[in-house]
């Protein structure tokens, strides 16, 4: 098992390589010059010039991605032209807030999509499993954005149960959690319904059943945890979008995290800000997708017994 | 030949009839009729100068009524006709990306699949490294970079695309490509490029088609999330997700401002997964069983 998790870890440094050279190789495709966008339009050329010297922004774009990553190693992302503070400590003090919002988002998703996935699936075509389906059908065509703008004016302009912004306490955390969760709760629950569906109709489980166990201890103790396989691949893709999905919902309550941080960055044309919150997010993105291959192998016995 | 002919008419029509047979993606397939008629003769019902630019500050925040269905916005102008033309942008980014998604990442799936080996490492490692980067990280990494035009950000949700349609295809592709029709095309000389574009990719439209379909609803979806935080189409121009932006600063007075466009968005990406579901289900039966 370990040489698994070792050998998940070693392919993660290509993969993390990869990524950081797609997003800084896109980022040099932008037009314009750098430091006359620091130094303003009517800033002398000279003194352009002598900044895009200093700033190495002359350089083949190679010798200024090896540059940058000799930079990530040690935890310099640069300075931030708009701010002047370094961008990875800028983006650090508001990942924690963006972290918090993808776990919550996670938890409401998980806790709430496998539960009614489960229940859809052993009452498939029941009132419960067609109302749950239609929901789910819902909340994938929900764009994430418009439901947050909608809790808003419900529970925020007109009930006045829950701020509409900010990040203070927990009663500021509910909406933005609905909001980033629900496309994402939808996903799984389509997933857990069908993979269930599939697994109950397997030998073993009718196996079980004429053996006399009881149908809860045929769902949670056989059913489930087969069924959990691809329901846990799903989780691991979800994540992805529920960063993606971070940006929009944090642009939406005014939330402090990275998501703010990247939108305001790219209005404000500050490429090492942007660069820095995109490699961060792709990083997180790529240490929970191996932890999902981790948690696989837990899950899968077969995996197990490859590394044994 | 005639029977040939026959045999793949009366699958088409098997497929048809599957398809007609499932209620939600008919349902599906009728809204987008409806919308794409709506974006077609858009500017035969509502005109594109007068009612979806001009500027008139005294019908400034009208709630719904006759003459203006769904209200009018904050400088007067009628929500519904914006949301018509509105309409046009969102399928016509829709389907050229995903048709940039299709053409690249096919043609890579293709590839790899076909010629296996180091072409499909090569190919696969590098769409690997594109879907370690969220897809709509991706898009909006990419209209930063070159700049916010409606071109640009078809680019980059096609771009952002290609990974998903380079894994199908060649799996697609991996599954066919040992049959026999495949062989005999290569007994008689066939090139690879005739073989894979002629005898295999016809052969493997079914996911390719399903994946197409769903795909567009992700691409409205990700045009509407750019422009709501306004890297998409720019003002005056009409978009259903910059439409939600600016309607953001009155949720408090005008709600039909955000409920429209955003209720838009909803039911356009609904049809294209019903009817996505519905291909599927339609196309390989032995799915739904």
């Amino acid at each position: 098992m370990h040489k698994y998790v070792i050998k998940r870890l070693i392919m993660l440094i290509p993969v993390i390589i990869g990524v950081s050279f797609l997003v800084f190789f896109i980022m040099s495709l932008a037009p314009g010059d750098t430091a006359r966008t620091i130094l303003g339009e009517d800033a002398p050329i000279e003194a352009v010039e002598a900044l895009n010297e200093e700033l190495g922004l002359n350089d083949p774009v190679l010798i200024r991605y090896a540059r940058y990553m000799g930079g990530l190693v040690r935890g310099d992302l640069g300075t931030s032209y708009k701010s002047g503070r370094p961008v990875f400590s800028e983006v650090m003090s508001r990942f924690p807030d963006t972290l918090k919002l993808a776990f919550w988002g996670m938890v409401f998703a998980v806790v709430l999509s496998i539960p009614i996935g489960i229940i859809s699936a052993t009452r498939q075509y029941s009132l419960i499993d067609s109302v749950s389906m239609v929901l789910a059908l819902l909340g994938v065509a929900t764009p994430n954005f418009w439901l947050g703008l909608m809790l808003i004016i419900g529970f925020s302009l007109h009930l006045r149960w829950f701020p509409s912004g900010g990040s203070e306490g927990w009663k500021a955390l509910v909406l933005p959690v609905i909001t980033l969760g629900t496309g994402c709760m939808a996903n799984i629950t389509r997933t857990t319904r069908s993979s269930m569906l599939e697994v109950i109709r397997q030998d073993y489980i009718r196996t079980a059943k004429a053996k006399g166990v009881s149908s809860r201890s045929v769902i949670y103790k056989h059913a489930l945890k087969n069924a959990l396989i691809p329901v846990v691949t799903v989780i691991g893709l979800q994540f992805g979008s529920l960063l993606g999905g971070a940006v929009l919902t944090e642009t939406v309550f005014s939330w402090p995290g990275v998501g703010t941080y990247l939108v305001n960055s790219i209005k404000a044309k500050d490429t090492p800000a942007v660069l820095g919150c995109v490699i961060i997010f792709c990083i997180c993105f790529s240490i929970v997708n191996l932890c999902v291959d981790i948690l696989y192998a837990y899950i899968d016995p077969r995996i197990k017994s490859k590394y044994k | 030949m005639g029977n040939k002919k026959a045999k793949k008419r009366s699958m088409a029509a098997e497929i048809i009839q599957r398809l007609v047979r499932n209620k939600m993606a008919m349902l599906g397939l009728f809204i987008l009729v409806l919308l794409a008629l709506g974006a077609i003769f858009a500017d035969v019902i509502a005109d594109y100068d007068t009612k979806v630019v001009a500027q008139n500050i005294a019908n400034r925040l009208q709630g719904p009524s006759a003459e203006h269905w769904f209200g009018t916005d904050e400088f007067g102008r009628d929500i519904f006709a914006r949301m018509l033309h509105g309409s046009r942008v969102s399928l016509v980014v829709g389907l050229i990306s995903v048709s940039v998604s299709l053409i690249i990442g096919g043609t890579l799936g293709a590839f790899a699949g076909f010629y296996g080996g180091k072409v499909d490492n090569v190919i696969m490692r590098i769409m690997d490294i594109f879907l370690a980067v969220p897809s709509i990280l991706l898009a909006i990494t990419i209209v930063a970079a070159l700049g916010t035009n409606l071109v640009n950000v078809m680019l980059a949700i096609g771009i952002s695309g290609v990974p998903n349609f380079a894994r199908i295809v060649r799996a697609a592709v991996m599954s066919v490509k040992d049959q026999e029709f495949v062989e005999s095309s290569r007994a008689i000389g066939a090139s690879s490029v005739t073989i894979i574009f002629r005898e295999i990719i016809p052969n493997c439209m079914a996911p390719i088609i399903v994946q197409a379909t769903l795909s567009v609803a992700g691409a409205i979806l990700s045009t509407a999330s750019l422009s709501f935080i306004g890297l998409g189409v720019q003002p005056p121009d009409p978009e259903w997700g910059a439409m939600l932006s600016s309607g953001r600063n009155f949720l408090r007075d005008a709600v039909h401002l955000t409920l429209f466009p955003g209720l838009a968005i909803v039911i356009t990406i609904l049809a294209l997964n019903l009817l996505g579901d519905g291909l599927r289900d339609a196309l390989d039966p032995r799915l739904k069983q």
